[in-house]
């Protein structure tokens, strides 16, 4: 069983039942290792990929859901926006284990895309699905605020 | 985690006199570690390694591009080691901080062992204090080879010649980088100590400063971590556990799992099946489809209200005395006021990101392991010990860690000698085992369950004259390699650092320990002993206080005299959190002052009353970690320390039911999230002293600083974590 995957503008054709999860193609099929697993339940957000420039968790997305979608991963994030979260990560220092920093910027990129100047409550919102345990929250709220600005 | 470990066994190579010399040569502002550190000695001849470069000792490598590799002894888990060991490198060889690159280093506890511990490893927050002299060695070291190179090519005195930032100049205009002059400084003679000379702090150019990380690739995902290890012909491993602690696998039916597609094999091993594949989904389904036969009659069956209650009933009668000073029960006989508190610790799970994993290939020679490894002598030596092989014949890739908080420095190798029992089925083949987040919440290796029973004493003037402390709970270190150093008299001094170190000037003071062994595997978690020492000592302060009628920063400050360090912390985080100043309402403040790992950290927690529950508002954190190496890294790990802690201070617990961990994933183990995160502001206290760590003790403060603010907002006395406000 085989599905053609279209991953940061390439097409791959993947040997894999249809209900395997996006984050074990992309990890284990396609070999883009920069997606993490975490938790394999939704609960924790290192797997977070974009599909169609939404935010989605790839652990539990089969692969059968995003056949013929476009799907971007921190590999292959090039928009303004996400250059500019990439920036302001960097200048403040946000990563510490830096596990689950991946999942934190395709959610943050996301967040900024669709709303360029979010307030605490919205960073909360679109941010709470992503955990991290070495509590790097305070620089990824100030980050984001950062990389807000930058974008102007 | 054993930062009081042998300090001075770093001493013993060299003299008195080399000491007293490094001591002059640091200048007069800094005063210095204990450790005089030990460069193992490489050939007498030549300084190039078998890649071409200049290396003057185990930790400098300088290739003909000028680059300058450092070799970290010890592993980057998010604490900053590798910045911080660079810096003190390329400060005393004047590097330019762009050229230089952080590496790994193998596994040879000869060349990379802990100054503090004699064997190779990380923990004990003591990265940076063990290390703060030998890598600036080995930066001088290689900095006077570069100078001595230079003066030969440019026939002029090394006294003329010029570091900075990478460049040996001379006034003449002469110039070279240090690609240039490698292969000739590869052929001068490497200095000794005494022909040393270590920078005035006064002059330091990178210590002191937030230099940029060193671990790089962490915003673009090209950082590699032991899950992304990919090997030719590897096979990816997932274990079914027994269910209950103690449990023994009678048989298996692999039929089915064997069906799945990718599943190449199906093997016993001492801790359970294994199921092999070429993929990890593969893995999982076939690991799904296994059916398999426990024998449970001798498991462990009790739940977390039974451990407790045995705790309780231990701790009717006295323990083993882990600090006896004067006479309390004489002083608690004769008191005005006597107050008594019970207080009750769950089991924690470290939870890392990166689930725990490794990969292990063993050959007819020799054994390879990657892996975050931060344990090397013991993996090695463990590794070793199950394969028939020397130490030496085991070769360790350490790797990134996606997190650790202790559990990759597991002194029982559980994982690694995991991986190496499914290996072996396969010589030759590379396997790498992974757990999901569920095995990785259910294996067991906790923060142990602790009971602590605390009594104190006032006379009829509010003094507090008596303290009496029992504490209940499983040994970390019995058992284990560590156990000599560990445990003295039946003491686990994991078990009671922090209240058998209590700084308050009391005149009868008894703390005492209950060891109990249960089938529950227990490891160090974040800060160890003090996750439950700071609590049941720093909250019961401020019911002393209460019943005092004191504030409870004015009585701390009256009680720390003899603990300047203390003091100067609880200081200033109190001046600049503004204690005692107008809040809004429903709003209050907490305090706790804690050292660990010799360093010291007050805490301050602004916390709100919400309808579902509370909100904790704000941290104001001082610290006092000695000389402050990258101020930047000592404030993220304050800020990752305050987070760390606030989730079993606000909702994290692993329970067991009758023998069976009743968590399993981040919906039922819940952790902190953003929302949740305090703002923090951190101070750090300048300071000429030696630096000490700062990856745990930012921790042991923040759930007594809470819980403090939650107590004086509504007289709600905490016993338990996570704090749960009663509702009204």
């Amino acid at each position: 069983m085989s599905v053609t995957l279209n991953v940061n503008g390439l097409d791959y054709v993947v040997d894999a039942d249809p209900d395997t999860p996006l984050l074990w193609a992309l990890r284990d099929h396609i070999e883009l290792t920069g997606t993490k697993f975490g938790c394999g339940i939704a609960m924790c957000g290192a797997c977070t990929v974009h599909v169609d420039g939404s935010p989605i968790r790839s652990c539990s997305t089969p692969i059968a859901a995003v056949g013929g979608k476009a799907i971007t991963t921190i590999e292959g994030v090039e928009s303004k926006t996400a250059k500019a979260v990439q920036d302001a990560w960097t200048e403040l220092q946000v990563p510490q284990c830096g596990y689950c920093q991946s999942g934190q910027i395709m959610s943050a990129t996301a967040l900024l895309e669709s709303n360029p100047n979010p307030t605490d409550a919205d960073i909360d919102a679109a941010m709470q699905g992503n955990v991290c345990r070495c509590a790097t929250y305070v620089r990824i709220r100030s980050a984001i605020k950062s990389a807000a600005k930058a974008i102007g | 985690m054993f930062n009081r470990m042998k300090k001075d066994q770093a001493l013993a190579t060299t003299s008195r006199r080399t000491f007293l010399k490094l001591m002059a040569g640091t200048g007069a502002g800094l005063t210095l570690g204990v450790s005089v550190p030990v460069l193992a000695t490489e050939s007498p001849k030549a300084s190039i390694n078998e890649m071409g470069q200049f290396q003057p000792n185990a930790f400098v490598k300088i290739d003909n591009a000028g680059k300058v590799h450092v070799v970290m002894k010890h592993l980057e888990m998010g604490q900053g080691t590798y910045t911080g060991l660079a810096t003190l490198v390329a400060e005393e060889l004047d590097a330019n901080w762009d050229d230089v690159i952080a590496e790994g280093a193998p596994a040879d506890a000869a060349k990379y062992k802990n100054l503090f511990w004699g064997a190779q490893g990380t923990g004990g927050s003591s990265a940076i204090a063990n290390s703060f002299e030998q890598m600036r060695i080995a930066g001088a070291t290689a900095k006077a080879m570069l100078v001595a190179a230079a003066a030969l090519s440019w026939k002029l005195p090394t006294s003329e010649i010029r570091v900075e930032y990478g460049i040996v100049s001379h006034a003449s205009g002469k110039q070279a980088g240090f690609g240039e002059l490698a292969e000739l400084a590869a052929k001068q003679p490497v200095p000794v100590y005494e022909e040393l000379e270590l920078k005035n702090p006064k002059n330091f150019r990178y210590i002191g400063r937030n230099l940029s990380r060193k671990d790089v690739g962490k915003t673009d995902g090209s950082a590699i971590y032991t899950q992304d290890i990919k090997l030719e012909g590897m096979l990816t491993a997932m274990v079914t556990h027994p269910p209950r602690f103690g449990a023994k696998l009678v048989s298996f039916d692999a039929s089915k799992a064997k069906q799945v597609k990718g599943v190449a094999d199906v093997i016993a091993i001492p801790t359970g099946v294994a199921v092999l594949a070429k993929d990890y989904w593969s893995a999982k389904k076939g690991r799904d489809q296994l059916k398999i036969n426990w024998d449970e009659s001798a498991a462990f069956k009790k739940g977390s209200d039974e451990i407790m209650a045995d705790f309780k009933k231990l701790a009717k009668t006295p323990g083993l005395s882990a600090r006896n000073d004067g006479d309390s029960a004489e002083a608690i006989a004769n008191a005005e006021t006597l107050i008594e508190a019970e207080f009750e610790f769950p089991y924690l799970a470290h939870s890392a990101m990166e689930p725990m994993n490794c990969v292990a290939q063993v050959n007819t020679d020799g054994c390879e392991l990657w892996n975050g490894e931060q344990l090397h002598t013991g993996d090695q030596h463990a590794v070793a010990g199950l394969l028939g092989l020397k130490p030496e014949q085991v070769k360790i890739n350490m790797l990134f860690a996606g997190g650790s908080f202790g559990r990759r420095a597991n002194p029982h190798s559980d994982y690694v000698l995991e991986t190496v029992n499914i290996a072996k089925a396969k010589p030759g083949v590379p396997v790498k085992l992974v757990w999901s987040r569920e095995d990785d919440t259910q294996v067991g290796y906790y923060r142990p369950m602790y009971f602590h029973k605390v009594r104190g004493a006032l006379d009829k003037d509010g003094n507090l004259i008596a303290w009496e402390q029992r504490i209940v709970g499983q040994s970390i270190a019995e058992g284990t390699a560590f156990e000599g150093f560990l445990v003295k008299d039946g003491i686990d001094k994991t078990s009671v650092e922090g209240a058998a170190t209590l700084p308050y000037q009391i005149p009868n003071m008894h703390v005492d320990l209950h060891t109990v062994k249960l089938p529950v595997t227990v490891q160090w978690w974040r800060s160890v002993g003090h996750t439950h020492t700071a609590f049941s000592t720093e909250v019961f302060f401020d019911r002393l206080a209460k019943a005092a009628g004191k504030d409870p920063v004015e009585w701390r400050l009256q009680l720390l005299k003899d603990h300047p360090r203390h003091a100067g912390v609880l200081k200033l985080a109190a001046e600049k959190a503004g204690w005692g100043k107008k809040l809004p309402e429903g709003h209050a403040m907490g305090v706790a002052v804690h050292e660990s790992f010799s360093s010291y950290v007050a805490e301050i927690a602004e916390v709100s009353l919400q309808p579902d529950g509370y909100k904790v508002e704000k941290v104001v954190c001082a610290v006092d970690c000695g000389f402050a190496v990258n101020p930047d890294i000592i404030k993220s790990q304050m800020e990752s320390g305050i987070g760390y802690g606030l989730s079993p201070t606000m909702m994290s617990k692993i329970t067991l039911e009758e023998g069976k961990v009743v968590q399993s994933n981040f919906n039922d183990y819940e952790v902190l999230r953003i929302h949740q995160m305090p703002e923090i502001e951190v101070h750090i206290v300048p300071s000429a002293e030696a630096p000490t760590g700062v990856g745990e003790p930012g921790t042991p403060p923040i759930a007594p600083a809470v819980a403090n603010a939650l107590f004086a907002l509504t007289g709600q006395e905490f016993d338990q974590l996570p704090l749960q406000v009663d509702k009204s």
